[in-house]
């Protein structure tokens, strides 16, 4: 990987007060506002998991998911501003850039994720060692397929339209997987939301409970969408850049 | 292609730039647009060669499968005896596309750093910053550059890989009179490090004062190859225009210095070789003649002669 090029992509994310507002200060509020009544709360809604620990990982699924979203968006404004055909005549290979991009996608997460965790950490979240650590691999593998999302969506789409689309899916996805309140246990919403990878993201809160917080249909399930969003990704990358 | 087409000075440079036999169509509305139909040049190391032509003539489509981002449907490009992938990899071409704009968040000391990061062996990052003639906004933020300077970024950021083939697509378009000079004072200094330039400009008087020699596209061919002063002489022909009832246009084209004689109503235009000669024996013949404007024929009209499309 490129260092002195990394370095300043990554400095130039961080110097973009929009992503603050969205993916750190949005959950951050709303965590507060929502958990702050109902710290006391130790099994939410019959899972056996506290209120303060279900909503710490469920706001910072939906933080994360925006922090790797944004991925698209960055490389939706490159494209637009024709960034990207000057850097395909530099020695960057699409492989770096794409890594690149990736990982700042990912330091941003890690930023949110942070932040959420000191907020529950304030708000009486006690976890071992091992389960905060069990916690954050999970929620980070559970990412790589938004990682793939993002690239897609910013080869698909404008800098205008990526917006609302990222907004619109991201609700989506953040409802689908429990993020705002948890799904009922049965029916056809729930057997939907097992196919989604927001919904493995937010179960990541289980490991408060111990045993092994994602089923194997959970690691099938992230490893699929993983599979066809990379392929779509670079098919849409081949087809914006008229490569065979 | 026409008549009319120069042999181009330089035949046998194998470790310049070729590019033979290319052709690209696009998919547009009404069927294929043949973009490209049949570009064969060849460029020594060292030389500075202009793309001249009016706009939709071809010249960013074959800039564009110079610099490898996009592929011909056929013929081939050779840049320094390798593909333009391969040129591009080992860091030998730097290139100002024709549009674009810098990303944001980042001073300009900072861009051109990132970039020259990406490359074997760049210039100081400073000596870019200087030859392009933009050491005073180095700290400033890319987003909050006026289009001139954003040029300048733009140059920096191409030059700063010290490439041996510089490749820049109508790059002063953006430009004012003193952007434009200051522009290319740094191009030619650029150049006279020995460097390979090849630039794209529907500007004739910039392919003449900047170039070493002048490749003419129209329609997606090359119309004429040759020094700046053959391409001149080619084009530099002028018009004279004036109200002249009752007169015969074929004795007019007769007169000295006509090259033909065309009546338009009231009007006669002639195409004159020599305008200065025309005029002479315009007036000591027809004095009546009134309204006379004598004019440059524009790119246009002598790409269109040249064309044979007039």
């Amino acid at each position: 990987m490129p260092l002195l090029y990394t370095r300043y992509e990554l400095l130039r994310t961080l110097r973009n007060r929009r992503f603050f507002l969205l993916s750190l200060g949005f959950p951050l509020v709303l965590y507060f506002v929502i958990v702050s009544p109902n710290r006391d709360v130790h099994d939410f809604d019959g899972s056996g998991i506290s209120f303060a620990v279900y909503y710490m990982v469920g706001l910072a699924s939906f933080g994360t998911m925006g922090a790797m979203l944004s991925c698209g968006g960055r490389i939706a404004a490159e494209r637009a501003v024709g960034w990207n055909r000057q850097l395909r005549i530099t020695p960057l290979t699409p492989r770096a850039y794409f890594r690149v991009k990736v990982l700042t996608g990912y330091m941003m997460a890690v930023i949110s994720l942070l932040a959420l965790y000191a907020a529950g950490i304030s708000l009486g979240v006690s976890l071992t060692a091992d389960e905060w650590l069990q916690m954050t691999g999970l929620i980070l593998v559970g990412l790589v397929p938004f990682a793939a999302l993002g690239i897609l969506l910013g080869h698909l789409l404008t800098p205008d339209s990526i917006g609302p689309a990222m907004g619109g899916g991201i609700s989506l996805l953040a409802l689908l997987g429990g993020t705002w309140f948890p799904l009922a246990k049965h029916g056809f919403l729930h057997d939907l939301a097992q196919c989604v990878p927001s919904y493995w993201l937010v179960q990541a809160s289980h490991v408060a409970l111990g045993g092994r917080p994602w089923s194997t249909l959970g690691w099938v399930v992230m490893a699929a969408w993983t599979v066809v969003l990379g392929a779509l990704a670079a098919r849409a990358y081949r087809r914006d850049t008229g490569r065979i | 292609m026409s008549g009319g087409a120069i042999v181009g000075g330089s035949s046998t440079a194998t470790a310049g730039i070729r590019l033979s036999g290319l052709v690209k169509s696009f998919r547009g509305p009404d069927g294929p647009i043949r973009a490209v139909r049949g570009i064969d040049v060849e460029i020594a190391p060292g030389e500075t060669v202009a793309l001249l032509g009016p706009n939709g003539a071809g010249k960013s489509t074959t800039i564009d499968m110079l610099l490898g981002l996009l592929r011909p449907d056929e013929g081939s490009v050779s840049v320094f005896g390798r593909s333009p992938a391969q040129a591009v990899a080992d860091g030998a071409v730097g290139g100002m596309l024709q549009t674009g704009e810098l990303i944001r968040d980042l001073t300009v000391r900072e861009l051109v750093a990132m970039i020259a990061s990406l490359y074997p062996e760049p210039l100081g990052v400073e000596e870019a910053l200087a030859l392009a003639g933009i050491s005073e906004i180095a700290a400033q933020r890319t987003q909050k550059l006026s289009g001139g300077q954003t040029q300048r970024v733009r140059l920096a950021v191409a030059l700063v890989s010290d490439p041996e083939l510089l490749v820049l697509d109508e790059p002063t378009v953006a430009l004012d009179v003193e952007g434009r000079r200051a522009f290319w004072t740094t191009m030619r200094t650029f150049a006279a490090r020995g460097k390979t330039v090849v630039f794209a400009t529907h500007y004739l008087e910039e392919a003449d004062a900047y170039a070493d020699r002048v490749v003419l596209i129209a329609h997606g061919e090359i119309v004429a190859d040759g020094p700046t002063t053959e391409i001149r002489a080619m084009v530099g022909t002028r018009t004279i225009r004036a109200t002249l009832p009752g007169v015969d246009a074929d004795a007019l084209g007769a007169l000295p210095g006509v090259s033909s004689a065309e009546r338009r109503g009231e009007a006669v235009v002639l195409r004159c070789s020599d305008s200065d000669a025309a005029i002479r024996a315009l007036l000591s013949a027809h004095a009546d003649a009134r309204d006379i404007e004598i004019a440059a024929a524009g790119l246009e009209q002598a790409f269109l002669a040249l064309t044979g499309d007039g």
